[in-house]
């Protein structure tokens, strides 16, 4: 255990505080593109409030993809990713640890950022309410399926639209069913059911993501 | 039967065939010393033994039980270096030592580290960035595993790449008292081994098209 927390959970935080830049690039895009639509389509509250859980989704799952790349990048072209499957730790362990730091540094602070965004975007406390459960339960997920991409093309150069390709049509139905979700909660509508396919999905990948994650690297090492 | 032993290995690259019905044996005490031209395939004989591939054939067994089987207590026992360095060029050498020895459960005393730093002739740069050393001095950072790690098994690919003569010596001694120790070494190079690197097998590789 110890040897996860140091090696794997210490290692990874601190080097993601040490590389603040490459932090701060997805939020930032993030912000950016949130704050245009107010001053592109007008600032007619009753547009906004339609167009804005779709805004920030498409803006967050875009953003996330811009940071994906960093979750295997270094440690595979530096080789320390041979010396950590060579540690005899548990793969499937250790990447489970490495998504954990992620979705902490990458989609905490998108959760941090959500109050302002929706104000931007004139939401509802209903809406901001049904949008922070879509977030909170559809980040990791997109934490999780996107390392299963990344493994998959890390050892591909210029990855990164290959990466785009693979991800965003997985990502279509939690963007559907986090945008409906909001949607409901602004008629005052239940969203449970769209709130329960999200968690299904996301139990289904935090069941079978490391597994497929630490075989994806495994294919990449050859 | 101990040691390390492979059988029959092929490997194909790319639809060209490496090697195939490819065996050898290291029995504890041994240094193999592998060469051949560049392309023959000695990185990915080296990383079939390591397993971090699969052979597309064959069997690599330490201790008569294969490593690719999972309760193999393999990695445990073993120390692979490529050509990778596995340096984090953001973190200094002290750090980048202290999470590979927690990520192979090898306990390290602070003092320890200094030590085989200072042993490395590293004095003074422990706290540097590893990006602001030489390549020369970033190998010698990834040497020091070998000092860091009681394993019994040394998988090294060019280790030699970028030391000076120096370095060349220490590493060649380190290999003699290694190996009298009961210690096995696999090693590739493209200089010939001193003979302070005490007696060595050599198997060689040829280019094949």
């Amino acid at each position: 255990m110890s040897s996860l927390y140091t090696g794997v959970f210490k290692r990874d935080l601190t080097l993601a505080f040490r590389q603040k830049a490459e932090l701060l690039q997805p939020l930032m895009f993030l912000v950016l593109v949130v704050s245009l639509f107010p001053i592109g389509v007008g600032p007619a509250p009753e547009i906004l409030q339609m167009i804005g859980p779709g805004v920030i989704w498409v803006a967050a799952i875009l953003s996330s993809l811009l940071g994906m790349e960093r979750l295997f990048r270094d440690d595979f072209n530096d080789g320390s990713l041979e010396q950590l499957m060579l540690s005899g730790l548990n793969l499937n362990l250790v990447v489970a640890v490495k998504i954990t730091v992620h979705w902490l540094v990458s989609a905490v602070p998108l959760l941090l950022l959500s109050p302002l965004l929706s104000m931007f975007l004139h939401m509802t406390v209903d809406m901001y309410i049904a949008l922070l459960m879509t977030l909170l339960l559809g980040t990791p997920l997109i934490s999780m399926i996107g390392a299963i991409a990344v493994g998959l093309t890390v050892g591909v150069s210029r990855g990164g639209v290959l990466l785009a390709l693979l991800l965003i049509p997985i990502f279509i139905p939690l963007l559907i069913f986090a945008t409906s979700a909001v949607d409901s909660a602004a008629l005052q509508l239940p969203y449970f059911s769209q709130l329960a396919i999200i968690a299904a999905m996301l139990l289904l990948a935090v069941a079978f993501s490391p597994f497929a994650i630490a075989y994806s690297l495994k294919v990449s090492q050859n | 039967m101990s040691g390390l032993s492979a059988s029959k290995l092929t490997c194909i690259k790319r639809d060209r065939l490496l090697f195939t019905e490819l065996s050898l044996q290291v029995s504890k005490g041994e240094l193999l010393y592998l060469r051949g031209p560049n392309g023959a395939g000695k990185t990915s004989l080296l990383r079939i033994l390591t397993g971090l591939t699969m052979p597309e054939e064959g069997e690599v067994c330490f201790d008569g039980l294969s490593i690719f089987s999972p309760d193999s207590t393999y990695t445990d026992h073993l120390v692979y270096l490529g050509h990778k360095s596995a340096l984090n060029s953001m973190m200094s050498a002290v750090e980048n030592l202290q999470y590979w020895a927690a990520q192979h459960s090898v306990s390290l005393s602070l003092q320890k580290l200094y030590d085989v730093l200072e042993t490395l002739g590293l004095v003074g740069l422990e706290d540097v960035p590893v990006k602001f050393l030489s390549a020369g001095q970033q190998r010698r950072v990834a040497l020091s595993r070998l000092w860091l790690k009681p394993a019994e098994l040394w998988v090294l690919d060019e280790p030699f790449t970028a030391l000076d003569v120096e370095g060349i010596a220490l590493l060649e001694s380190l290999f003699a008292s290694h190996c009298s120790d009961g210690g096995m070494i696999i090693t590739t190079s493209h200089q010939a081994l001193s003979p302070s690197a005490g007696k060595h097998q050599v198997f060689d590789l040829e280019y094949s098209l």
